[in-house]
């Protein structure tokens, strides 16, 4: 025989010990960045509000203290991920190290100062909103095996449409026609995907571009010579729900939102029941995984595909118009900014799963928030540095430590009969 | 059916067929690779439109647009290929599209579909784990979960495309127990299969078919294995495997202590050690699901073990890759070819070279040559009869037995020195199995170690010097190939011996 051994080929060891293996060492990397960039040489007290009002709920700590805290918990949970491992639990234990991490990056960098931290989660849940949308829509089309890349499309006509409706008409209006208009671009997409075949990250690509392109010169045209009359539609309050808002902290970040945020949540209940309980999910998974393994069970997948990139659509659009009613008041070009595509991002964070997407939008959506506050704390450090760090840890996260992300198997691929 | 044609580019896979099937009855569909048969079924399922004739359903002229329709007629089919959605458990494939619901917005009872799957698993002793995930379960498992499925559904008219290709001769047994009953209960029964002797022992009629037409129609009294086979592919076919002794030279595998998990940490191959040796065969018999798949993974470098060795020529190569395997002269021939064995989106050609694309002289540094792969496919087409219009079309078109004529013609037209075989003829018809198991033993005569695990007895006892028995991961029994008989391996398989 030609011995070959150990040239072009390479011992393999099974995903999961090399994944448990990649996240320890990264716990241990952490552990020792927090030590060495947070806790050495850094002095003062920070003082977190978790209350309306300073002094309120106060809750103070020595940011050197924190930190120190901090690092040596990631060390302990860098040892165990690499001797024994967290098994079934590895996922949680991580999302929580990620907040303590989060928790004393902020001590760090307001050491001396008070920080409203309650503020600042109430922003990420308004920041994620859109990004939830963009991903939920896209868990409701990709699981039944078309790729949405238009999303971004969609949230952009929606806002244009809540914005223009919501002025002439109502806001409630407003909001009905957004999503009415973003499900019209999903029919769009579909036909083309569906019935024509034609490539789905092209048609998507089709669908932003020609929602960029009408809304900017619809925009220019006629909303800014008469924006009072049709580009003000005002901004929906938030509403507070008697008695969850007034669970301490908790209830001011999640139940003293407006309406849209309180739609996501039931978006994100729905849709999780829907999916994985009804046999409409079941349904729709089938199509997505293996369509003609559902063919030959007398299930339409071409109908199942159009009635749920239509649904996808309308949740596009409806989270379209939360740019304009729900929080600028008013269309600007592009006001959309990418929030669509990184919903995709969060979408596939989230591992098509609505729980998951929202997670992952609250992710970005506090990585958006601490930009935000890092504004204003002052650092010392560059800020383009700081700015992309959350960014950063996302891409760890994801890349290393989720592990194997499977979109639906028959995801992108048109269904040919025959 | 009647008068039904079906045209593909390049092929008319039907050629004005007419067939008819009663209530009561059990009707054998025979014919070789590429005959049309299951072409002809998913006509009558509504998969595929056919081109002329028409289906008529007690009398009536009936049109399927797609399956539903058929469906809805009574039309119930086990395909040859599974139609199982992989990441779904054994039960929500079952109830998938007649799912069992409580409540306004369609909830599933899972709990009353899982009784219920139970419930058929049980009374047609067709063991299964119903919250089982599909894509860890062995082929064997899965042909179960499709044959449930359909009596799940309960249909007026049911055919069966080849669903006995992965089982064993108890499961047959068990098989032909179902559809006796159900023909009883006035069913309509269609059943395909390459193995004649189960059609003469179950069919009440039977129709042979050859290039898309109906040859013949025969009744099992009046017909024999060898006329039957004469029948479809047109000339006398050698029923038995000649073979000489086997003159056994060194080890080439050894496997000590092997210790293999399945994807749920169940130990599937429990400490198993035994050596094949150059110039044998050695057949592995079991019920699937004891511990088959898990060995050939791990000895093919897909899974790797928790503990033991194993060792290729000398060599360890516990935990090499599946390239390593293929750089040194390991042919594996998987047990789901669709699965893991072909890219169906790929041509023949290009499935051909699956196994060698990037070594001289199918390639040059980093550029392919293609018309040296084109012209080594179409000797190996023409070499392994495998019927196909030419060497671009995808393997997708290509029917069942030619895809997995396909693989093994891929595997074996290399050097081999250990050939590693899973169910190698599964689906292949008796004209091309007699050619591929006098390869097998060709390969053998000219040196190389031959391990085939099969969950066909027949197959096994024909090729086997040397047969090692599996039964809950564990091999329980080695017998020497000449003096076995089937019912002392079924003994073994069924633990009930040791
Ligand atoms: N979707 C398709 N596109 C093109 N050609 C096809 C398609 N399906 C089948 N064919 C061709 O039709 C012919 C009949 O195929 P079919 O699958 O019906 O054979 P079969 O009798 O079931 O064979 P086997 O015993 O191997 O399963 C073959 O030549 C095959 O290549
Ligand atoms: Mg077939």
């Amino acid at each position: 025989m030609t011995a070959v051994a150990g040239t072009a080929d390479f011992v393999r060891a099974p995903a999961e010990i090399r994944r448990a293996r990649i996240l320890g060492i990264v716990y241990l990397l952490l552990a020792t960045v927090v030590f060495l960039f947070f806790a050495v040489g850094t002095e003062g007290d920070v003082t977190f509000r978790l209350g309306d009002q300073p002094g309120d709920l106060d809750f103070t700590v020595s940011a050197q203290v924190l930190a120190t805290f901090t690092a040596v918990v990631f060390a302990f949970l860098g040892g165990i991920q690499l001797t024994k491992g967290f098994g079934a639990k590895t996922n949680v234990v991580l999302a929580i190290a990620i907040g303590l991490f989060a928790f004393s990056f902020l001590g760090w960098a307001a050491a001396g100062k008070s920080l409203s931290l309650i503020g600042m989660l109430g922003t990420t849940v308004a920041l994620a909103a859109p990004i939830a949308f963009g991903a939920l829509s896209g868990v409701m089309c990709e699981r039944v095996g078309v790729i949405n890349i238009g999303i971004e499309g969609m949230l952009l006509t929606g806002a244009f449409t809540g914005a223009v409706v919501g002025t002439v008409m109502s806001p409630l209006f407003g909001i009905l026609g957004a999503a009415i208009a973003g499900g019209l671009m999903a029919l769009a997409l579909a036909v083309l995907a569906i019935k024509y075949r034609v490539d789905q990250i092209i048609a998507g690509v089709v669908i932003n571009i020609f929602a960029l392109g009408l809304t900017s010169f619809l925009s220019s045209q006629f909303l800014v010579e008469n924006a009072s009359g049709l580009n003000n539609p005002g901004v929906l309050g938030p509403i507070r729900i008697p008695l969850l808002a007034e669970i301490p902290v908790l209830g001011r970040i999640l139940f003293d939102q407006n309406i849209f945020i309180y739609v996501m949540y039931l978006l994100v209940a729905g849709m999780t029941y829907g999916l994985f309980k009804t046999r409409w999910g079941l349904q729709s998974r089938a199509v997505g995984e293996h369509p003609k393994a559902a063919d030959t069970l007398g299930i339409n997948v071409f109908r199942r595909r159009y009635i749920n990139v239509f649904l996808g659509g309308l949740i596009a659009g409806f989270g379209g118009a939360y740019f304009t009613l729900g929080s600028v008041g008013a269309f600007n070009e592009n006001m959309t900014a990418g929030r669509g595509f990184i919903g995709l991002a969060a979408m596939i964070f989230g591992r098509w799963h609505p729980v998951g997407a929202l997670g992952a939008a609250l992710v970005f959506g506090f990585a958006d928030s601490l930009q935000v506050k890092l504004g204003i704390l002052d650092t010392g450090i560059p800020s383009e540095f700081l700015l992309s760090a959350p960014y950063l840890v996302t891409i760890i996260v994801v890349a290393g430590v989720v592990g194997k992300a499977r979109p639906p198997a028959a995801d992108g691929q048109p269904y040919i009969k025959e | 059916m009647r008068n039904v044609t079906k045209r593909f580019p390049g092929v008319v896979a039907n050629d004005s067929v007419d067939l008819t099937i009663e209530s009561g009855e059990i009707l054998g569909l025979l014919g070789e690779n590429g005959a049309g048969k299951t072409t002809l079924m998913n006509i009558l399922y509504g998969l595929y439109s056919a081109d002329e004739g028409e289906i008529l359903v007690d009398g009536a002229v009936t049109k399927f647009d797609d399956p539903g329709d058929a469906i809805a007629a009574g039309i119930g089919m086990v395909h040859q290929h599974f139609m199982l959605v992989p990441v779904f458990d054994v039960t929500e494939n079952v109830v998938l599209g007649v799912e069992p619901t409580v409540g306004p917005v369609g909830t599933i009872d899972m709990t009353e579909a899982r009784r219920e799957v139970q419930e058929i698993s049980t009374q047609y002793r067709l063991e299964i784990d119903p919250s089982a995930t599909v894509e860890d379960l062995p082929v064997g498992i899965q042909q179960r979960i499709e044959i449930i499925k359909v009596l799940f559904r309960d249909a007026e008219i049911i055919v069966f495309d080849e669903p006995t290709a992965v089982l064993t001769p108890q499961e047959v047994e068990d098989f032909f127990g179902i559809i006796n009953g159900l023909k009883e209960s006035g069913k309509g029964i269609i059943f395909i299969t390459h193995k004649l002797g189960e059609i003469l022992e179950i069919a009440d009629r039977i129709a042979v078919l050859r290039r898309g037409k109906v040859v013949g129609e025969v009744v099992p009294a009046e017909a024999t294995e060898e006329q039957l086979a004469e029948m479809m592919v047109g000339r006398p076919v050698d029923l038995v495997v000649e073979k000489e002794d086997a003159d056994p030279g060194e080890v080439v595998l050894s496997v000590t202590d092997l210790l293999v998990r399945d994807d749920r940490q169940h130990t599937a191959v429990d400490r198993v050690s035994f050596e094949v040796r150059s110039g044998e065969i050695v057949g592995v018999a079991g019920v699937q699901g004891n511990g088959q798949t898990e060995l050939v993974e791990a000895l093919t470098g897909l899974t790797v073990p928790l503990s033991g060795m194993i060792h290729l020529g000398g060599e360890n190569v516990t935990l090499v890759s599946p390239r390593f395997m293929h750089r040194n002269s390991v042919a594996h021939v998987p047990e789901d070819r669709q699965r893991s064995g072909l890219i169906l989106d790929f041509d023949v050609a290009e499935n051909l070279v699956l196994n060698s694309y990037y070594d001289e002289p199918y390639s040059h540094g980093i550029r392919m040559d293609w018309d040296y792969a084109h012209q080594h496919a179409d000797q190996l087409i023409d070499q392994y009869d495998i019927r196909t219009p030419s060497s671009t079309v995808k393997v997708s078109s290509l029917s069942g037995g030619n895809q997995q004529k396909l693989i093994v013609a891929r595997e074996f037209s290399r050097d081999t020195k250990l050939i590693i075989a899973s169910q190698p003829t599964r689906g292949i018809d008796v004209g091309s199995i007699e050619y591929v198991h006098a390869r097998i033993v060709a390969e053998r005569d000219a040196g190389a170690a031959v391990l085939i695990v099969s969950s066909e007895l027949d197959e096994i006892l024909a090729l086997s010097d040397r047969i090692l028995v599996m039964y809950r991961g564990r091999i329980v029994a080695e017998v020497t190939g000449g003096e076995a008989t089937a019912t002392e391996l079924g003994l073994y398989m069924a633990g009930l011996s040791t």
